[in-house]
């Protein structure tokens, strides 16, 4: 059984069409990245893989359970358990320090623990940083708090939306590192990109268009760095 | 760490919270001293009401029933009479430090020297009492008849002892007798004659003004009634009448027991009337109705008044509250967002917001209630040229007051809160 199963799913605005039937399937373990031009719909699938929206038809499977018939109290719950979320704009609480942002959100699943929360921060590189505040960290460092924000709670999958478009090539390049590690420690990665080099390191890219699933690139030899690619799918129709 | 993202919040967030705290603050204060002298008011309005005379007569029950069958009021006599020996005991009942002053009257018709009869009222008009409790008071009519306008002399002074055959004469009597301060007066009584000297000649603005007020003793002399008095009035500090003091005034007897004790132990005009008829013997002590009834609407109007002011002020804050609290979630949306996203329901955030909110709701309230003890000082120096006495009970209301409006006020901000969803603050881009 695949870990995220997403059957014929549209998402419709009074005549907009922001998905348009999308079917997929991710796997556990897999590293996949969504691309496609702005509106394609790829904040859309974002948001209704990620519990936060519902589709207008369709079925979305997520280990087994069947997110369109749940109530929006169970998706938090849903989100909370199996889900951590990287943002674009890190979203970091402004007073709270790294180290208590990543509390936060252990706060809201379970018990803080700080020990555990400073071994996340350690797990990003931040372990020096773990007392300063958002505003005195680089935006590289913010991303990578945001990063062991989404891991404290051994998410199924982390969804990451644009996690490097506020950085620079240095920072990028760390938190595509940090991707990697997460995919070895068997985490399962759905990076939303507008980035070809940040879509190129994952396993497989599926690119959106007006909303429908455009094509689907899937690295053949996926070691970390890409050295082929073959287009298996077109779907035109 | 729910603690510190509380006190993160509150630190953060320190301008917003605290126009928060000075808006809950200002409602907390304007409450306080609102209903703090509404409290009070019964209190003062009476204190204010003795300047304009007696709230108690006390008659003989004879005269009492006559009176009542005939519906005579302030009408004296049917033979019937009090004994002045037990006047003393005026000050000795359970509320005695709340008889401020009191009078005895004696009335006797007399006739002057040419042939006009005239009544003649026997009283204390500044009499020295030395009491067993150690206090001291001068009772008497100068002071429960403190409207009366004295025209032409001056009052009569008991304590003077030079002369104790004066007389005061009434402005409508003096012209028809074409007496003046001074002038010797005298009055041929039912048992003998007396020569009166006029001390004064006063405007009373009623009957009193046809009459001749003299001395007890004269009055007693003139009428043959040593020892005897037709009433009493007494000016007594009340506390305004309630369900209770109503039921007990028309049947002690139908309370219960620990009814009857709240009563007794109550400044009601009513107990303290029962307790003035427990020591003057044969005697019926009745509220003059006009003081009771012109202190209940006084009262009743000054109380609607206050609480019309503090609801305003109540719902002016929690207008404030709400903008101002609104308006900081509205600033923090993708905060709130972002915690939706990682997993808070929606009473995790709407306690988090809240327990912030109340927060400042305690602290503003409690700089507001002591800035509302303060103004309602103010009040009562300045109204009532003394001081409001502050109600215990007062505490709990205004905390309820605080924490009801304060929670109104968050109500259409919890609502947004509710509403928020994070796809909506989270996609910036």
């Amino acid at each position: 059984m695949s870990l995220l199963e997403l059957k014929d799913v549209s998402k419709i605005y009074g005549d907009l069409h922001a998905l348009d039937h999308v079917s997929l399937q991710v796997e556990q373990g897999e590293w996949v990245a969504i691309m496609g031009p702005s509106g394609s719909g790829k904040s859309t699938m974002m948001n209704i893989i990620g519990c936060m929206d519902s589709p207008s038809e369709g079925q979305v499977l997520l280990d087994g359970i069947d997110l369109t018939k749940q109530s929006a109290k169970n998706l938090t719950t849903i989100r909370r358990d199996k889900i951590g979320l990287i943002f674009q704009q890190f979203h970091l609480i402004s007073y709270m320090t790294a180290l208590e942002n990543v509390m936060v959100a252990q706060y809201y699943h379970s018990v803080p623990d700080e020990e555990e929360a400073m071994e996340a921060l350690r797990r990003v590189g931040l372990a020096d940083r773990a007392k300063h505040l958002p505003r005195q960290l680089s935006g590289g460092e913010q991303q990578r708090v945001c990063v062991a924000r989404a891991l404290i709670n051994y998410p199924e999958i982390i969804l990451a939306d644009e996690p490097t478009g506020n950085l620079d090539e240095a920072n990028e390049r760390i938190v595509v590192e940090l991707f990697h590690k997460l995919h070895e420690d068997g985490t399962t990665l759905i990076v939303v990109t507008h980035d070809p080099e940040v879509a190129e390191v994952a396993q497989r890219t599926l690119v959106l268009r007006d909303g429908r699933l455009d094509h689907e690139i899937i690295n053949e030899n996926f070691t970390g760095e890409m050295k082929s690619r073959q287009v298996v799918s077109i779907d035109k129709s | 760490m729910f603690v510190r993202m509380i006190a993160g919040a509150l630190f953060r967030q320190w301008k917003k919270m605290l126009m928060i705290g000075f808006t809950i603050a200002l409602g907390a204060s304007l409450a306080t001293a609102m209903l703090s002298v509404m409290m009070d008011v019964g209190d003062k309005v009476n204190q204010e009401l003795k300047t304009y005379g007696a709230n108690i007569t006390v008659v003989p029950k004879d005269a009492s029933v006559l009176n009542n069958l005939y519906d005579i009021e302030g009408e004296d006599s049917s033979g019937a009479y009090l004994a002045e020996d037990e006047l003393g005991k005026v000050k000795t009942i359970f509320w005695a430090f709340n008889i401020v002053d009191f009078t005895p009257f004696t009335s006797t018709n007399a006739v002057a020297a040419d042939g006009e009869a005239v009544k003649v009222t026997g009283s204390w008009f500044n009499h020295h009492m030395e009491l067993p409790t150690g206090e001291e008071l001068d009772a008497g009519i100068r002071n429960l008849r403190s409207w009366w306008e004295i025209t032409d002399g001056t009052w009569i002074d008991e304590q003077e002892g030079s002369n104790a055959n004066v007389a005061m004469v009434g402005t409508a009597l003096a012209d028809k007798l074409g007496i003046h301060a001074g002038d010797t007066l005298t009055l041929q009584g039912n048992t003998s004659d007396l020569s009166l000297e006029v001390v004064g000649i006063f405007d009373a603005g009623g009957d009193e003004d046809d009459q001749v007020f003299t001395t007890l003793d004269n009055a007693q002399t003139l009428g043959g009634l040593d020892g005897k008095v037709d009433s009493i009035e007494v000016s007594a500090l009340t506390t305004p009448d309630n369900e209770l003091s109503e039921k007990a005034a028309k049947d002690p007897g139908s309370l219960t027991v620990s009814q009857y004790e709240t009563w007794y132990c109550t400044a009601y005009a009513s107990s303290i009337c029962y307790q003035l008829q427990e020591v003057i013997t044969d005697s019926v002590a009745s509220p003059v109705r006009q003081v009771a009834d012109s202190e209940g609407s006084i009262l009743e109007k000054t109380q609607l008044l206050m609480i019309l002011i503090t609801i305003l002020s109540l719902i002016g804050a929690a207008l404030g509250i709400c903008n101002l609290v609104t308006a900081s979630v509205m600033e923090r949306s993708s905060e709130i967002g972002l915690m939706k996203a990682i997993g808070a329901q929606n009473t995790s955030i709407t306690g988090l917001v809240l327990t912030e909110i109340i927060v400042t709701a305690i602290i503003g309230g409690i700089c507001g209630f002591f800035a509302g003890l303060g103004f309602a000082q103010i009040i009562g120096h300045t109204v009532f040229g003394s001081a409001i006495s502050i109600r215990p009970m007062l505490i709990p209301i205004v905390a309820i007051l605080v924490i009801v409006v304060t929670l109104v006020g968050s109500v259409p901000a919890v609502r947004m809160l509710l509403k928020l969803r994070p796809t909506e603050v989270l996609h910036g881009r």
